[in-house]
């Protein structure tokens, strides 16, 4: 009889022992595909070394830039059934979704309990913060101004410089054209890379400070530059592949690298993809910052929040921990191709990344707008449809008149 | 109580669950998108505050006045249009021949209805690689390339990502109408196929004897035995038609100025993607009326035909 209550007393303690230090915790993203999804795996193995007893339950979407996962995730927060913590994209596509509505837990106390606040950029820590608290952890950062560019058609075509000004990046497309390439590449069947292409405009035209004003509602959206940045967009599309909208960002920085276009603006996730096609960095595709935005980093992160009522709620903490240390950050970020948001962390060897890694240190970041960073996301949809208007009618007047109804939509018409 | 009443009170308790299921999971889910698209709830805070507020027929309204709803109106009128009539020609066509029993028909018979087993996003991208345009004139792709070599330069064009028009009709719809005309005649034709098969040989025969000549056999005899197989063609095609997603948003995006745009991709972004429920729910319902507006006609009809 004593032998039993002895055994039962046992399980029940090493069951309660097991349960006390492990346990799941729910990881949601849209990492699926390419080097995303194998960087991921990378930093849960790692995390698993350090905490092997807590299982990771790895919740991934499938869909371009993550527009099912969205969709599931709203249904869950919904539905009062949210992940322990999930990918979203630093700035007004959380806090407008789930921060205003009171879905989502302040971190600020954490950060900096865990010594780490200071540790990624003013300008960063802006763009993740709702009325001074921090509501998410980035852990990536990508930026989305550069020209990347073909050096073998570069020099073919007789350039020495990487254009500084408008009007040289203008000659530059002229050269391109006259020579039978195309000079930019661009792919918007899923509008949102035109859309890019006219927030760097809007970014070169407006400056930094101007354009961050824009969103703070501390600037009036309508403004004579807004006119000048869609006449320059409307400019561009004189120099762009005639079959634009039958592409997506992949096909246009493909013809980059099969030699038939000489430029291509795109968020730099499409270096990794050069890089994925056999290319090397500095030696056959070289970058610059679109011209006028030189100063500037637009800014696209990746960060992680924690909702309230995550049902494991003390392991997603330790998770959140660990991604916000230098360690994870260096796992992750060199497999995916992007930058760690920490600006002590590793960026690894790419001679693009340590550039890139440098300019993000120092320089003003702006808040991408197609990218869900800048704008709620009613008007990045608005936004975009407006930009495939203009492209489309090259009609400046009605584009405008559309950003302006997009911006009254949601309040960010000011006067 | 009679035998036949038992049965019958049997019958509803089995059917009971059935009812109550669609009940709920259909209708009162249909109520509560009519109640949605009648509110406030244009934001995600909106929806979580819980509170309803009515707002009447608003949102209908500023969609009304929307271009973007508006080409997608017209959209769905003329892909449908074009999408049935090349269905129901090209089923008639095919299933005349296959009907002809020569050598081979049961190949082609299976051949012509194999592409209704591949999903509308499969065939959206194999067609949107076909129909992509290139960077026209110095190098084309597709179906561009093929015309190139054939000599026949002259008839490229920009296909989906045309923004041209006659009037209401965006030109741009020709591919994606040729793409899911492609998916589903084979359907068709099966359908048509198993109504030819169905008329009695004696009235073919007799009719021969009588010196009828083929176009004649077809017009006056064939035709009007085949007329329910048109009408359950028209409501299967024109259904699918009217509710049209995953074809377009996988071929073409929603083209240049949604030139292909559709009310259930508007209806998703809306959505999913600008957290307007109030609007796409107000979508819904008007693409649910379009349904409504092909169905019900279809039902009472075939009710009346019951009795």
């Amino acid at each position: 009889m004593k032998k039993l209550v002895g055994i039962v007393l046992l399980s029940v303690l090493s069951f309660t022992m097991i349960f006390a230090q492990s346990g799941q915790v729910e990881i949601f993203s849209w990492w699926t595909g390419g080097g995303e999804e194998e960087a991921l795996l990378a930093t849960i193995q790692d995390f698993n070394e350090l905490y092997p007893n807590i299982q990771v339950i790895n919740a991934t979407v499938a869909g371009g830039a993550g527009t099912n996962a969205k969709a599931v995730l709203k249904t869950r927060m919904l539905g009062g059934n949210p992940p322990d913590t999930f990918q979203v994209h630093a700035g007004w596509e959380l806090t407008d979704t789930y921060v205003i509505p009171g879905l989502m837990e302040p971190l600020t106390e954490y950060l900096k309990a865990w010594r780490v606040y200071d540790k990624f950029p003013e300008g960063l820590i802006d763009i993740v913060s709702y009325q001074g608290e921090v509501y998410s952890i980035p852990l990536t950062v990508h930026r989305s101004n550069v020209v990347f560019y073909n050096k073998k058609l570069f020099n073919e075509i007789g350039l020495t410089k990487e254009p500084q000004t408008w009007n040289e990046f203008i000659k530059a497309l002229e050269k391109a054209k006259a020579a039978g390439y195309t000079p930019l590449a661009l792919g918007d069947k899923n509008k949102w890379p035109a859309g890019q292409l006219v927030e760097n405009l809007m970014v070169a035209e407006f400056g930094a400070k101007n354009y961050n004003d824009l969103f703070n509602g501390e600037l009036s959206f309508n403004d004579e530059r807004l006119d000048s940045t869609l006449e320059k967009m409307v400019q561009l599309m004189d120099y762009v592949n005639v079959d634009h909208a039958a592409l997506a960002w992949q096909d246009a920085a493909r013809l980059l690298y099969e030699g038939k276009a000489v430029f291509n603006l795109m968020g730099d996730w499409a270096e990794g993809y050069f890089k994925t096609l056999g290319l090397i960095p500095g030696e056959d595709f070289g970058w610059f910052e679109l011209p006028g935005t030189q100063a500037v980093f637009v800014l696209v992160s990746d960060t992680f929040g924690l909702p309230k009522n995550a049902p494991n709620r003390e392991n997603a903490l330790i998770f959140l921990k660990y991604l916000a240390s230098t360690r994870a950050q260096s796992v992750f970020n060199p497999i995916k191709g992007a930058i760690p948001a920490r600006i002590d962390a590793d960026p690894g060897d790419d001679p693009y990344l340590i550039e890139t890694a440098e300019d993000f240190r120092t320089l003003i970041i702006s808040p991408s707008i197609v990218h869900g960073s800048a704008a709620p996301e009613a008007f990045v949809t608005s936004f975009n449809d407006a930009i495939n208007n203009l492209v489309t009618t090259k009609n400046v007047k009605q584009a405008k008149q559309m950003i302006l109804w997009a911006a009254e939509d949601v309040n960010l018409l000011t006067d | 109580m009679s035998v036949q009443k038992k049965k019958a009170r049997a019958g509803f308790f089995i059917i009971l669950p059935s009812l109550a299921f669609i009940g709920i999971f259909v209708y009162y889910f249909i109520f509560l998108t009519i109640r949605t698209s009648t509110s406030n709830w244009n934001s995600f805070s909106s929806l979580l505050s819980g509170e309803y507020k009515f707002i009447g027929l608003r949102n209908y309204q500023r969609l009304f006045n929307d271009p973007r709803f508006q080409t997608d109106l017209w959209n769905t009128l003329f892909f449908t249009l074009f999408f049935l009539a090349g269905c129901i020609i090209l089923g008639i066509f095919l299933a005349n021949i296959i009907d002809k029993k020569l050598r081979g028909s049961s190949f082609f018979q299976n051949l012509f209805l194999f592409p209704m087993a591949i999903s509308y996003v499969v065939t959206g991208t194999v067609w949107g690689w076909i129909f992509a345009p290139g960077n026209l004139p110095t190098s084309p792709q597709g179906i561009n390339l093929l015309l190139e070599n054939l000599g026949w330069s002259n008839l490229q064009w920009m296909w989906y990502t045309s923004t041209q028009s006659i009037g209401n009709f965006n030109l741009a719809l020709i591919p994606v109408i040729i793409a899911a005309t492609w998916q589903m005649s084979g359907y068709v034709m099966a359908m048509y196929l198993a109504g030819l098969r169905a008329i009695p040989e004696e009235m073919i025969e007799a009719a021969q004897v009588d010196g009828s000549t083929g176009t004649q056999l077809f017009w006056r005899i064939k035709m009007p035995m085949l007329r329910p197989i048109t009408l359950s063609a028209m409501i299967v095609i024109g259904h699918m038609s009217l509710k049209i997603f995953d074809l377009i948003y996988a071929m073409t995006g929603s083209g240049p100025n949604n030139v292909t745009d559709m009310p259930a991709i508007y209806m998703f972004e809306q959505m999913f993607r600008s957290n307007r429920y109030a609007i796409a729910s107000a979508i819904a319902i008007i693409m649910l009326i379009m349904v409504a507006a092909v169905i019900i006609p279809y039902l009472y009809s075939s009710f009346r035909g019951e009795r």
